[in-house]
């Protein structure tokens, strides 16, 4: 990768505290389903922090994203606030959706989160759309397509990557390999190596990169956003990282490769991270705890926001199905 | 179209509907279009349909793309949510398949899901209809199966001012539209709309007034329809027919009007009859008139099989004047 692009220390502290809030985050929700008070399908991202957090830092809150079911890591580092988030995925009219959309649905335009899709590969053609309105307005925002390895296997990839070549649109396409699709591993499912290879099949630079490392992703994120916002089109990032848990909350994960699957916990990036910034004199132990001690009560304050919330009329259920209302 | 082909300069279906997309584009710079072959050097359609409009509004506003239906409809989605108001052509109704999970999953429910926070304001102009020996997988009617979309609209124009005021009124709609147009039926001819002329979506027409049956119908199908009033008048059956021009919504309350006075109807399309808009009509028909029905609404469809190739099988498929004339006739006796 370039080093034309390497992170200082404000901005890492910056990709920490957005790695830090996101773990706390997949932490508190599995602790919050366990304990009965809140019922919903839930996709782990736990491992996978990093990825965003270093995509968010190189954008703007003008640029665009569309992630997937797996995305809440993304959304929250993209700006979604706690509260709109928490009271969304509890049901309640609170929620950035009045409750209608839930975990796999969630949308902030306020802060460019345009679409969650729950469609494996359904992100990529949206993201196409929506890069082609920046296009168009020449308003210079950058649109973030996320996926994930299994996605890399259905044809929307394709089509979208294709298309994004042919127009060379704004459009970064970021595939965040885990290295399952459900639970199916990324070998069994994928006919080449490296995902990132197949740019070439349709003229865009694809690159792999380690996922779990803050200054390689971030590199790639600035040189991606940078070629998007300069009209050279589209890029493709493959970054590496691995899923700590099953496909959904409460899977028993017995297809996951059991040595694979300690190593990675073991090489989590996230406290990794933590104690370089510490060695390399970026933050203190202090500084970093008084931080990750605000993110909790952070959490806490919307966990408890969201179960007071009021769930939505029934009224809602045949409301914004068109703009006039229902139709009977 | 016997009301409407005496005026001095008709104009057919197709050239109604560039006209449209084309003043749209004119009054309203957020709309653009995109699809296969949809640009001038690439003729401006397989048909034509869009011919001038890249020449004429630019290559930006005006796309052909590449034979990518997902990608044509995601496109179209993405603009949306960030301004503005896309008309993709799916160039077939049967290709509108490869794009479904865009179509069904994604454009329908983006406003639901979201709270409202965004929503999908595009349109999908796509032609299918039998009648040029296409086969199985060219010419479909699969409006039903959009119709049964919470969150989508459909319409479906059988003459040219229609297709106009349609296309103008969908285009401007905050919701996504499937714009239905038939094949052999482009070059009808019909009165000129004016320019600027919308016709509301969820409106139907009285096309003629009658007093024994009501026959409701839309697209190609109409045009037999009104071919069987002479047959229809000559055994004594006065039919008043609604041309319904939206699918979904459907203006029940000017069925509802002309069921009341007649106490019959038939509802008749290309469609196959099974599980088609034909028994969603019916079946709110009969629970609205239980009692005051004089027979039971009657279903002209298609039946239950592919389109098939050979011309007497495909002439025997879709509802023809003859066959239209002997149900109402029969629905009398």
């Amino acid at each position: 990768m370039t080093s034309n692009h390497v992170a200082d220390g404000a901005t890492q502290l910056a990709i920490y505290r957005r790695a830090a809030l996101l773990k706390a985050n997949d932490e508190r929700s599995r602790k919050v389903i366990m304990n009965g008070r809140l019922v919903m399908p839930y996709y782990s991202y736990r491992g996978q922090e990093i990825i965003p957090s270093a995509m968010a830092e190189a954008l703007t809150d003008d640029d665009y994203w569309v992630t997937i079911y797996r995305g809440i890591h993304d959304m929250l580092a993209k700006g979604m606030p706690l509260n709109d988030l928490w009271a969304e995925v509890a049901g309640r009219v609170d929620g950035t959706c009045k409750g209608k959309g839930g975990p796999m649905h969630l949308t902030y335009p306020k802060k460019g989160i345009m679409v969650t899709t729950g469609i494996v590969g359904s992100s990529m053609p949206i993201a196409n759309g929506i890069g082609w309105g920046s296009q168009m307005s020449g308003n210079n925002r950058v649109t973030v397509a996320t996926f994930g390895d299994g996605a890399s296997n259905i044809g929307a990839f394709h089509e979208s990557l294709n298309l994004a070549g042919v127009w060379k649109l704004p459009v970064i396409f970021l595939c965040q390999n885990n290295l399952y699709g459900e639970h199916t591993s990324y070998e069994k499912a994928t006919s080449v190596a490296r995902i990132a290879d197949r740019g070439a099949a349709y003229n865009i630079p694809g690159v792999r990169v380690n996922g779990n490392d803050p200054i390689e992703m971030y590199a790639a994120a600035r040189e991606a956003v940078e070629r998007a916002r300069a009209g050279e089109g589209p890029t493709l990032i493959e970054a590496m990282t691995f899923r700590f848990y099953g496909h959904v909350f409460g899977d028993s994960d017995a297809y996951m490769d059991k040595e694979q699957k300690k190593a990675a916990i073991e090489a989590d990036p996230v406290p990794i991270f933590r104690a370089r910034l510490i060695a390399e004199g970026i933050a203190s132990e202090d500084e970093l705890a008084a931080m990750e001690a605000a993110i909790e009560a952070e959490i806490d304050a919307a966990v408890e926001f969201a179960l007071a919330s009021p769930f939505p009329e029934l009224d809602e259920l045949i409301k914004d199905v068109y703009a006039e209302g229902a139709v009977a | 179209m016997s009301d409407t082909a005496t005026k001095a300069k008709p104009v057919t279906i197709l050239q109604a509907i560039n006209s449209a997309i084309a003043d749209a584009m004119a009054a309203d710079d957020k709309v653009v279009v995109l699809g296969e072959d949809v640009a001038d050097p690439e003729d401006g359609g397989v048909v034509g349909v869009t011919k001038g409009l890249s020449t004429r509004f630019g290559d930006e506003r005006v796309r052909s793309t590449p034979i990518a239906e997902q990608a044509i409809v995601g496109a179209a989605i993405g603009a949306s949510l960030v301004g503005y108001k896309p008309v993709a052509e799916i160039m077939l109704m049967n290709f509108t398949t490869v794009a479904m999970d865009m179509i069904v999953n994604h454009a329908a429910k983006l406003r639901f899901m979201s709270g409202g926070q965004t929503h999908v304001p595009i349109v999908i102009r796509t032609m299918t209809g039998t009648g040029f020996s296409s086969g199985g997988q060219h010419c479909d009617y699969l409006e039903a199966w959009f119709a049964h979309t919470a969150g989508m609209k459909v319409v479906a124009p059988s003459n040219p001012a229609d297709a106009y005021g349609l296309m103008r009124a969908a285009i401007d709609d905050p919701d996504p539209v499937l714009y239905i147009e038939n094949l052999p039926a482009y070059w009808t001819p019909g009165e000129a709309p004016e320019p600027g002329h919308v016709v509301p979506l969820g409106k139907a027409k009285v096309v003629k007034e009658g007093s024994d049956v009501t026959i409701v119908s839309y697209s190609r199908v109409l045009g037999e329809v009104l071919g069987a009033v002479e047959a229809m008048e000559a055994a004594g059956v006065s039919a008043e027919i609604i041309d319904l021009r939206t699918i979904s919504p459907w203006d029940k309350e000017a069925v509802f009007a002309s069921v009341a006075k007649t106490g019959r109807c038939l509802i008749t399309h290309e469609a196959v009859t099974q599980f088609g808009v034909g028994a969603e009509i019916a079946a709110t028909l009969q629970s609205e008139f239980f009692g005051k029905l004089k027979v039971p609404v009657a279903r002209l469809g298609a039946p239950y099989a592919p389109v098939p190739f050979s011309k007497p099988l495909e002439d025997a498929f879709a509802p023809t004047a003859a066959r239209i004339a002997e149900a109402a006739i029969a629905l009398t006796k």
